[in-house]
């Protein structure tokens, strides 16, 4: 079904290529994305800066190459923190229900209401902007979503005939929840997951372009950020990270749009 | 009767999640590395030892930590914000001397997306597969994938150097002040860039979400009974489709509040909006920590008024819930 779908083949390529440059570029294309090699704000195809330089002769193209590391280790580990964290408390409150499930939704509509970038630059300002700080702080920010949905599931799911058929065999409560009841609860989960490594990023891309990033690391929302007040005499120093980010995002969702298609068997009769 | 219950219980649950916010706050105050008076006077440099002594037993920092819990919380219901050392304002008077600009623009952006966001997803359900529906599909996955403040950044340069018809920076022109009338007309002028570009990415959405949900509640049973009863599809159309298809626009609007004032920060910061969200990255670059928490408690203030009014919404729209 996935493979059908040109638009989700067309998100998988892109996104290789992507992670391809990213995590081998740098392997191949040695040099370091802080170094002065071009005169300031030199536009793109000036020698030694095929892409333009920043403010301070940085070259863009280096920082392109370079700074795909640091947004997409952040995105898919801060994603990976929140997935986790979002199928325990979802599976606990869906499975247990009752004054369980009252709880614990209550504490995820309570991180909800919290606004999470503002969350996020409280906790990055007051401990420090480590790659650790960061992830941790969209991880514990951005997995309500996948909480509700997965609660969601097992509502539904553990009323099937099938988890009744495991209760009266006596399975144990741990294999039901994550044996059984969670592999039939994946398909929407498998997409969301997807959907919440492209938001991961863009968060990461909002916090390093506010200067909340590691400032040790060159990332495609930091080269945004530290050229923003030149962007009107250097278009390209902002336009290009902003493209790598827009494309990796992209990739993604079309990715996620592709899955959702292919796992979930409503829509696809619809079509 | 069953009405003012049910606000009983929103706003007993809504007090619990603004106690919630604030004991977060205290704890993440305690948390983070070093002296908590730092982290109180916002580390502005130079501070006197008379100033530190003098916040340190206005928080109670020699207290049991459960005492200073209740200092903190006490000082907050009382309307006292903290002072921010580096605007030499109290935090209160701050805030909403911002507050204004953000609402603008948040709503500005809020009802524009909803309003266009809901009439191309109506246009798009008369037609599945329409050319319509297939932009929108386009628009919506490039609308979300593409980092607000990188969109913003690209209108700045588009409508500053190539067509220079709008102003890129600020909410006021310098010297203006021509009458209310010419004032507004200069804010509005001003406002087009920020609003559209915040805009934007919850248009895509909710066109999206509409003509999803039109689609959902056209092949329902009820709609099927109102056509087979000879009603006008107009009718049909409006009052029994449209009507029940908002329903999951108002949820997602409500959810998506909070987001839409992280998309404030940016926007605010890319185009130098006197808002909320300008006055947070400002306070984060000056690591005035005062303020910051402050903007904390009255950002999750206002997302919790927002939901509340979501929900009256939800009561009124939906046809089925009748406040008896």
């Amino acid at each position: 079904m996935f493979a059908r779908s040109p638009v989700a083949v067309c998100g998988l390529v892109l996104l290789v290529a992507i992670l391809l440059v990213s995590l081998i570029g740098p392997l191949v294309y040695v040099a370091d994305p802080f170094d002065i090699v071009a005169a300031p704000l030199s536009p793109p195809f000036s020698e030694g800066a095929l892409l333009g330089s920043d403010q301070q002769g940085r070259d863009v193209l280096t920082g392109l190459i370079y700074g795909g590391r640091a947004t997409l280790t952040v995105g898919a580990a801060a994603a990976l923190i929140s997935v986790v964290i979002g199928i325990t408390i979802g599976a606990v409150a869906g499975y247990f229900g009752g004054t369980v499930d009252e709880a614990l939704m209550r504490f995820t509509e309570f991180f909800q209401v919290l606004p999470s970038l503002l969350f996020a630059m409280v906790l990055v300002t007051l401990f420090s902007p480590t790659l650790t700080t960061v992830v941790l702080a969209i991880g514990v920010v951005s997995w309500p979503g996948t909480a509700r949905l997965t609660r969601a599931e097992f509502l539904k799911i553990k009323q099937y005939d099938f988890v009744a058929a495991e209760l009266a065999i006596g399975a144990r409560r741990g294999r039901i929840m994550w044996k059984v009841i969670l592999p039939n609860a994946l398909p929407p989960l498998v997409v969301s997951a997807t959907l919440a490594v492209g938001a991961a990023i863009l968060f990461e891309a909002s916090l390093s372009f506010l200067g909340l990033g590691d400032p040790n690391r060159m990332s495609w929302g930091l080269m945004i950020g530290s050229s923003r007040s030149y962007m009107l005499s250097s278009w390209w120093a902002v336009t290009f990270p902003g493209l790598m980010i827009f494309l990796t995002v992209l990739a993604v969702s079309l990715i996620g749009d592709g899955l959702n298609d292919a796992l979930n068997p409503k829509l696809r009769e619809r079509r | 009767m069953a009405l003012i219950l049910f606000a009983a219980r929103r706003l007993f649950y809504a007090a619990i999640l603004v106690i919630g916010v604030l004991v977060l706050s205290f704890l993440l105050i305690r948390l983070a590395p070093g002296d908590p008076v730092d982290t109180l006077a916002g580390q502005m440099g130079g501070m006197t030892e008379e100033i530190r002594a003098g916040l340190r037993s206005e928080y109670g920092l020699d207290q049991p930590t459960l005492v200073q819990l209740g200092i903190y919380l006490e000082r907050f219901a009382s309307g006292n914000l903290g002072y921010s050392y580096f605007f030499n304002l109290p935090v209160l008077s701050l805030i909403l001397q911002r507050l204004p600009a953000t609402l603008l623009l948040v709503l500005t952006a809020l009802v524009v997306a909803v309003l266009s966001g809901t009439t191309l997803g109506v246009l798009a359900s008369r037609r599945p597969n329409g050319l319509l529906s297939q932009f929108i599909t386009v628009v919506s996955v490039i609308g979300y994938s593409a980092p607000v403040f990188w969109t913003g950044m690209l209108l700045i340069i588009l409508f500053a150097s190539v067509i220079p018809i709008l102003p890129v920076s600020g909410m006021t022109a310098a010297a203006v002040s021509g009458g209310w009338l010419l004032d507004s007309v200069d804010v509005a002028h001003h406002l087009v860039l920020p609003a559209v570009s915040l805009a934007v990415v919850y248009l895509a959405q909710y066109s999206r979400l509409t003509r999803a949900s039109m689609l959902d509640v056209l092949g329902s049973d009820y709609v099927r009974t109102a056509r087979a009863k000879g009603l006008e599809e107009r009718k049909v159309f409006f009052k029994h489709a449209f009507r029940n298809a908002m329903l999951p626009i108002i949820t997602i609007v409500g959810l998506q509040f909070g987001n839409l004032l992280a998309g404030a920060i940016v926007v605010e910061t890319v185009f130098n909006w006197p808002g909320l969200g300008r006055l947070a990255f400002d306070s984060v670059l000056r690591r005035d920590y005062p303020t910051l928490l402050g903007l904390l408690f009255f950002s999750s203030l206002l997302v919790i008024v927002a939901n509340q009014l979501v929900d009256v919404c939800y009561r009124l729209a939906d046809p089925r819930i009748k406040a008896s």
